[in-house]
């Protein structure tokens, strides 16, 4: 049963952070039809700024604050230098620019920082907290703590301000939402830069667990839009979802199976789950109309 | 011509295409204010792009729009939006997953003034059934539900002059006529329309004055009676020899 929490506390940890990452896939899918795969950048260079802005003498709260303003700062130059330029391209087009993106910032972070892996301390401590005979890193408190403040603040502001309403009424009819007045363009921005920032938050809440590096931002790419895209692209909750459901089954996997074949586990699940639901869990059936 | 006090919107020799194929050829046309316009026309005559070109979804390669008298025509659409030009467009365009309230307090999205609220009890009062449902998603009304829908939420940006593309377009007989009675007392509460119908009768019937479109180019306008009694139209348009 101990054995049990604990795959159960790991598997929670890290597929908060997936959500996260599937979270931003979504805000940006909804708001310009882009799956932007320079996503895991961003908590890449939340990690990594941190951690040398911190190594600099700064104390650790200011330097996660400029690492969410640094990531916050390059998803927006995304946005007004490749994606926003070649507005009306296929979505293939923007897709394969995101692609792009993220090798270059990738390369930028390898020549700016190094190739190294880097540890944050935790913030409260190693000290393990028992739960039912499990061993649970307070740092894992962190993360689900970080991951559902940013996911009600989401929730807020898209269900309760007209700003965010007007993200979702972009999401649902760009064409209505011009008409009605919405700066469109605005709103793609305010997602690329939002973006930015959940996934610098989740860059820096992991990093004391699992270390970062200039390179950590493509796997985790994979796994978010994995994630993402169980729990039905385009769905905020889904992607939540989709997030702590991909942490459990590698966790499990890993656990009960084999830890080799861990990744491949959970890409199997997801192959299979999307061969008998291509809408994905959560996902909206797509009505054509004519 | 007479500027400013009588004319809303004045259009000249407007140029759109798709690609290389043009769309509008050269369109002049004029709204004067507390008119209701018809712009009528067949399908693929260019009267939807038309419409886009005035709320600046749709680029135009040259020509001019006036609107109050001052040029719009390089001016993105929620600019166009806050200078009091609105529309409803074509097909139920609304905001499937977002609730009616929602989707009427967004139709107010440029205004800043504390009215709003009393807009929309305007807007549930021209269309009872929009308050009944106020809380469900738009998503799930009906056809002529979402069109009046629509219509609501253009209504609320406060128009100056409303735009509206085929607001019949679809609609059971009833429903058409309590549209049309909708556009009348808008009218008649001083909102300025210009309205594009493939049905022609019933736009001509509630209209001051009227254009033909044809092919990207008016072909023909003058009051609405009038037109409704030329034989032209009545071959082409209203389905009588």
């Amino acid at each position: 049963m101990a054995e049990f929490f604990q795959f159960l506390m790991s598997g929670l940890t890290v597929g908060a952070v997936y959500a996260l990452v599937a979270l931003g896939f979504t805000l940006i899918y909804n708001a310009s039809d882009v799956v932007n795969f320079a996503q895991g950048e961003f908590v890449m260079l939340g990690g990594m700024v941190t951690v040398f802005v911190a190594a600099a003498g700064v104390p650790l709260p200011l330097a996660a604050l400029i690492a969410v303003t640094v990531a916050v700062a390059v998803g927006l130059l995304l946005y007004w230098l490749a994606i926003e330029p070649a507005r009306g391209a296929p979505a293939v087009t923007l897709i394969i620019i995101t692609i792009g993106a993220s090798i270059l910032l990738r390369g930028a972070a390898q020549m700016l920082f190094d190739k190294q892996f880097h540890k944050l301390p935790s913030f409260s401590g190693d000290a393990p907290i028992n739960l039912f005979g499990a061993a649970v890193q307070p740092q894992s408190f962190w993360v689900l703590g970080g991951a559902a403040v940013i996911v009600l603040l989401l929730y807020v502001f898209l269900e309760r301000t007209v700003l965010g309403k007007a993200v979702l009424a972009t999401a649902a009819n760009r064409l209505a939402a011009r008409l009605v007045g919405i700066n469109t363009t605005t709103v793609m921005a305010l997602a690329f830069g939002g973006s930015a920032a959940i996934g610098a938050v989740a860059g820096i809440l992991i990093t004391p667990i699992t270390l970062t590096s200039y390179d950590v931002g493509t796997l985790l790419a994979l796994k978010g839009f994995a994630a993402a895209m169980l729990g039905g692209m385009g769905n905020p909750l889904g992607a939540v979802a989709g997030g702590l459901l991909l942490g459990l089954l590698e966790a499990f996997g890993a656990g009960y199976l084999s830890s080799t074949y861990k990744d491949a586990f959970a890409f199997i699940v997801i192959l299979v789950v999307l061969f008998a639901m291509p809408q994905g869990l959560f996902g909206r059936r797509v009505v054509e109309r004519v | 011509m007479a500027r400013g006090g009588l004319h809303v919107l004045e259009v000249s020799n407007l140029h759109s295409a798709y690609g290389r194929i043009g769309v509008l050829k050269g369109v002049s046309l004029e709204v004067r204010t507390g008119e209701v316009v018809a712009l009528i026309g067949s399908n693929g005559a260019g009267k939807t792009t038309l419409l886009r070109a005035l709320s600046g979804v749709q680029p135009i390669s040259s020509g001019e729009i006036r609107f109050l008298g001052a040029r719009i025509d390089r001016l993105p659409p929620h600019r166009r939006v806050e200078r009091g030009m609105t529309q409803a467009p074509e097909g139920r365009q609304v905001f499937g997953p977002l609730s009616v309230e929602d989707n009427l307090r967004l139709g107010a999205y440029m205004r800043r003034d504390g009215e709003i609220e009393q807009d929309r009890e305007r807007v549930f009062a021209m269309f009872p059934v929009l308050r009944e449902k106020r809380h469900l998603v738009a998503g799930g009304l009906s056809g002529g539900q979402q069109q009046m829908l629509a219509l609501g939420r253009a209504l609320m940006g406060k128009p100056k002059l409303l735009l509206l593309d085929e607001p019949s377009l679809g609609l059971s007989p009833i429903l058409v006529d309590q549209i049309l009675a909708a556009i009348v007392a808008l009218k008649a509460s001083g909102i300025t329309v210009l309205l594009v119908e493939q049905n022609a009768t019933a736009a001509l019937g509630i209209a001051d004055r009227g254009y033909v479109l044809e092919t990207g180019r008016i072909a023909l306008t003058g009051a609405a009676a009038a037109l409704l009694s030329d034989p032209k139209v009545k071959a082409a348009y209203l389905g009588a020899d």
